[in-house]
């Protein structure tokens, strides 16, 4: 086996295994701290010895057992945990989990210990990207553009009040489940939202690794709790926007908005897949969450070839759905979207206008604006708005583009 | 193990009669569950007093060592396997006495 299969078959250890080992070791030796870094020593390890001892058979084992291997080498090495430090350990609940069919896997434990509402949400990402994950500090500060120490301390704190408070290492009772599976699918979201719409003047537009990561791990969730809608309709809805990935920034760097972008360069196979998912929430016939009827929402846009084809009407009754359940301003403006393309450009700003109270310092209320006026032929008005977007807009590839639309105004 | 549940005011005067009798009914549920170990409520901030004996000599401060517009009016001590349940039975005593309440572990 030559180098690049044997680092191959590492990044692909680390991507499947890395969740599954430190969850092991968190349940067997009670503390976050020890399957971590155990967890890290047996890949460094894998690193060192697979080029020169070949791949093992089955990577998996391998790596839970020498992680194993580090922790009890590490916790004889300090040999001073005190009664106290052993009462410290993580509460494992052994029971089995109610109903008896109910879902039960190790890495489940993590994830909704690493997403707990006791923690702050910036924690729970960090976290989660690392425990879950298996980012390191490094990459995790720099998506978050933070200081790799201060990262460490977020990361380290959030660790000790797990322990400190005890936040249990199990899956929530069927009564509470709903809410913490909403709490885990909102850390993924702004996970896949950081890189889809990266924030920062020196940061590339799409981070990549970020959308394919929050990708990855609600694929993990998917597959640990296939019957949950809203867990399909966050993958759905993740899919159909990654499949737009490459269409929507131009090569100079700009946003190509979705009437613009080249449909013949989105991914066919995410979207196909995104589309499966959303026929398969419809047929189960249950009442959808918000992230199933955002994704409905993206599968209307993604059916199409031509945009002048787009069942707007079948966008906006979606929207009405949506704003049903989250009645936010946010999803009110882009409701008034589809409204311009169903009843006119009119209709919607007077339905955009009414927000200004509650969105006046966001970006796209702005953007929005700008472009029904443009379209409403109110060009100094437009333009004055889209000076404002620019102003607040965070993201390279949305300034680029806004400027352009401005100073195309007649 | 045991938890720190404080009751956060901000206005002075104590509980209403409605929710001295919603904190007797919380009270007997945590006995009855096994959950209570201690609990009381406080006087005012401006009744506390500092006492500082670090230098060999007692210095006493008549108020609060902290003045903030927010204070603690009482507190629970509470029994609970893990932090689920001292955020369930934290939350149960919120509605009860009708104020915020911080949830903190003894160690």
């Amino acid at each position: 086996m030559n180098r690049v299969d044997v680092r191959e078959a590492i990044t692909q250890a680390h991507h499947e295994e890395w969740a599954r080992v430190v969850a092991a070791l968190t349940r067997r030796f009670g503390d976050l701290d020890i399957a971590e870094e155990a967890a890290a020593e047996a890949f460094a390890a894998a690193v060192e010895r697979w080029p020169a001892d070949g791949v093992p058979p089955n990577p998996g084992a391998w790596l839970t057992t020498t992680a194993n291997r580090k922790a009890i080498d590490r916790i004889r090495r300090e040999n001073k945990r005190d009664d106290k430090q052993k009462e410290a350990q993580l509460v494992y609940d052994d029971d089995p989990p109610e109903p008896p069919d109910a879902i039960d896997d190790e890495r489940l434990r993590l994830i909704f210990t690493c997403c707990h509402p006791a923690l702050a949400m910036e924690a729970r990402v960090a976290l989660t990207l690392r425990m879950v994950g298996g980012l390191t500090v490094p990459e995790i500060a720099r998506a978050f553009l933070v200081q790799e120490a201060t990262m460490g301390r977020r990361i380290t704190r959030a660790k000790a009040k797990i322990k400190a408070a005890r936040i249990p290492y199990r899956v929530p009772s069927a009564e509470d489940l709903p809410a913490r599976v909403s709490g885990v699918l909102a850390v993924l979201f702004l996970v896949f939202n950081e890189g889809y719409l990266a924030t920062g003047p020196d940061t590339d537009p799409v981070r990549h690794d970020l959308t394919a990561e929050a990708i990855r791990l609600t694929r993990l969730i998917r597959a640990l709790m296939p019957d949950d809608g809203e867990v399909a309709g966050l993958l759905a809805l993740m899919l159909l926007t990654e499949a737009r990935r490459t269409a929507r920034v131009s090569a100079g760097g700009e946003l190509v908005a979705l009437d613009e972008q080249d449909r013949g360069a989105w991914d066919a196979a995410l979207v196909a897949e995104g589309h499966r998912l959303v026929r398969e929430r419809l047929a189960a016939g249950v009442a959808p969450g918000r992230y199933q009827i955002l994704a409905a929402i993206n599968a209307v846009h993604t059916s199409v070839r031509d945009v002048h084809d787009t069942d707007w009407s079948q966008v906006v009754a979606l929207y009405d759905q949506l704003v049903r359940l989250d009645p936010s301003p946010i999803i009110a403006l882009n409701r008034a979207v589809a409204v311009a393309e169903l009843d006119g450009p009119e209709v919607a700003l007077a339905a955009v206008d009414r927000l200004e109270d509650k969105l006046a310092g966001y970006h796209a209320y702005h953007a929005t604006r700008a472009d029904l006026l443009r379209r409403l032929g109110r060009s100094q008005e437009s333009r004055a708005a889209y000076d404002k977007a620019i102003e607040l807009a965070g993201n390279t590839a949305e300034t680029a583009y806004l400027t352009r639309r401005r100073d195309q105004l007649g | 193990m045991q938890y720190l549940v404080s009751v956060i005011d901000d206005k002075t005067g104590s509980a209403t009669p409605t929710e001295m009798a919603a904190i007797d009914v919380f009270n007997d549920r945590l006995q009855a569950e096994g959950h209570w170990v201690f609990a009381g409520g406080l006087a005012s901030p401006s009744a506390a007093t500092v006492i500082d004996n670090r230098g060999g000599e007692a210095l006493f401060t008549d108020g609060p060592f902290l003045e903030t517009k927010e204070y603690i009016a009482g507190f629970w001590i509470i029994e609970a396997p893990d932090l689920d349940m001292a955020h369930k039975l934290a939350a149960e005593g919120s509605k009860a006495c009708n104020r915020k309440v911080e949830v903190r572990p003894f160690l």
